[in-house]
């Protein structure tokens, strides 16, 4: 069997499509990879639908109409997450833009069933952050959706699906998928050897250098000019990393190692809906300046249980700033989070719990170390409060600082969104029923 | 014995699930996993974060990767959910990490870089 080259092409809704489009003009991969949804996203996007939004990413359209010609003319499958809470709606919309670029003959397949929320409210399961069962909670439940796991979307590739489009599985199945469709794997070392892959591609330019540099002792030459990442894997259950000629970046024992235990609790049992993932045994092999082979990934059985992302509304999240500089700037800020925090405890605020950072100082940095008289330091206000009206009372507090707070204080900014927090259970994984859609552009 | 910090030696990622973070520690030099296995314990990285850090850490070893893995639990004052912090995510953790001072033998290569700590 020929080896499997995907393409790493997105780690969030909105990450480069220049990259993205290098990969499959210069990569020679058989598989684009664009995931999109982070834990909180799905849930965003779910409540986004009751204002009429689409339910996928908006822009999902007009990269696809970048991709999909680019794609279809090298024979290179696309393999996306971005269907978010509305699946069938984006197949469709990528039908449309097949259509309209006059690739006759594509196929879609959507891939669906992670949607649990009906189920969900049958069940009733426990919730872990809350040890009380769903039905128990006080603000109603906006999303449910379960990590579907690798195989509907082996089932689209087998199909000759062009575009699979999926809503909420695990990132790394995404590759999973497509590898178990080339060459048949079913053996838990091989299914293990696939998460990886797909672990290491599902943050992009991460595999490549980015988010990495540290001037001086960790250099990435090009980093303006990053290639995203090409996972070539072979049926002895080998994976190279590698990345388009030309471009930025860099691969390393380094850089490997950080993405391959990122977001990794216990490193000996990284749990997916397919495979258990030991990644103690894992050898990493330099081959060449920018090539790196991977061999020893070890997968035990997977748990019977899917885990259950559920998505609630958390109220308003507001943050205000304002600058102090010069002499004594950062007794200013401290006197205006004071006169700011005084007000507050007199207001109807007074039950909202509010954070104040001074950035420059204490907003990242551990306490206790001995700092610098700062030249200019940035006073953060931020609280999650119930409604808009607290929320917008908050910003007049810090804005009013500009006539009524310390002296030179300015550039206040501020923003409110609304926010959904995310609670975890898990259902037995013969509950939940995923099933392949496909449409055809004819 | 002398002191350097740790990110003459070392150098980190984090990640986030929940209110957990995790952090890897993964060394420059093969050669010094071993120091870093001895200096960078369970006990040093929980004193190290000990402000900002609530619950039990876990430390993971992996010879074949030279790094050592954490898990710092309730340590994201509630996670990405309910963090009113500016870096919800405590992507900056990695860098406070390597800010750690740790002993090295005084003949130890990081010494001869300028890189007391």
């Amino acid at each position: 069997m020929t080896p499997l080259r995907i393409g790493g092409g997105s780690a969030f809704f909105n990450d480069r499509l220049d990259a993205a489009l290098e990969l499959v003009e210069h990569g020679r991969i058989d598989v684009l990879m664009i995931e999109t949804l982070a834990e909180r996203t799905l849930a965003i996007l779910q409540a986004g639908r009751a204002d009429g939004q689409p339910g996928y990413f908006p822009r999902l359209e007009g990269r696809l109409a970048t991709l999909l010609p680019a794609c279809r003319s090298r024979g290179t499958r696309i393999v996306s997450n971005g269907g978010g809470a509305a699946t069938q709606a984006a197949a469709e919309m990528a039908r449309r833009v097949a259509g309209e670029a006059g690739l006759h003959g594509t196929i879609i397949a959507a891939v669906l069933g992670d949607d649990v929320a009906s189920l969900v409210r049958e069940a009733d399961p426990v919730l872990v952050e809350t040890g009380e069962k769903a039905s128990r909670l006080s603000t109603p439940i906006v999303s449910a959706n379960a990590y579907l796991g690798a195989a509907p979307i082996a089932e689209a590739c087998r199909a000759g699906a062009h575009v699979v489009m999926t809503g909420r599985v695990t990132d790394s199945a995404l590759a999973l998928g497509p590898l178990q469709a080339h060459f048949g794997w079913t053996a838990l070392d091989a299914l293990a050897c696939g998460i990886v892959a797909g672990h290491l591609l599902e943050c992009g330019g991460q595999a490549t250098g980015g988010y990495f540099a540290d001037p001086g002792v960790k250099e990435v030459p090009g980093l303006d000019r990053l290639g995203f990442p090409i996972a070539e894997v072979a049926d002895d259950l080998s994976i190279r990393i590698t990345k388009p000629p030309g471009t930025g970046g860099r691969i390393d024992r380094h850089v490997i190692t950080e993405q391959l235990l990122y977001e990794v609790h216990d490193p000996t049992r990284y749990i997916t809906p397919d495979v258990v993932l030991d990644l103690s045994e894992v050898a990493l092999c330099q081959e060449g300046p920018e090539r790196i082979r991977l061999t020893g990934m070890r997968g035990h059985p997977a748990p019977a249980t899917l885990k259950v992302l559920i998505g609630v509304q958390a109220g308003q999240h507001v943050e205000v700033e304002i600058s102090y500089a010069g002499t004594g700037a950062e007794a200013r800020a401290r006197l205006a989070a004071e006169v700011v925090q005084r007000r507050v405890a007199r207001s109807p605020l007074r039950d909202v719990t509010v954070r104040y950072d001074l950035i420059g100082l204490n907003a990242l940095a551990l306490p206790g170390r001995s700092t610098p008289v700062l030249p200019e330091v940035r006073l953060r206000v931020a609280a999650r409060c119930p409604d808009l009206t607290l929320a917008e009372l908050l910003v007049t507090e810090v804005e009013s600082l500009y006539v009524n707070g310390p002296a030179g204080g300015g550039g206040v900014r501020f923003s409110i969104r609304p926010t959904v927090r995310t609670l975890t259970t898990y259902l037995p994984a013969t509950d939940v029923a995923a099933r392949v859609d496909y449409l055809e552009v004819r | 014995m002398p002191e350097v910090l740790l990110h003459a030696l070392a150098h980190a990622r984090t990640g986030d699930k929940g209110d957990s973070q995790t952090l890897s520690v993964i060394a420059y030099d093969p050669d010094d996993y071993e120091l870093l296995r001895q200096a960078v314990t369970t006990e040093a990285v929980t004193r190290h974060f000990a402000a900002i850090a609530h619950g039990p850490v876990t430390r993971y070893e992996l010879p074949r990767l030279f790094a050592l893995h954490f898990v710092l639990e309730q340590a994201l004052a509630g996670g990405v959910n309910d963090s009113l912090a500016l870096d919800t995510h405590g992507k900056s953790r990695s860098s406070l990490l390597l800010d750690m001072t740790i002993t090295v033998p005084a003949n130890h290569k990081a010494l001869l870089k300028g890189n007391h700590g």
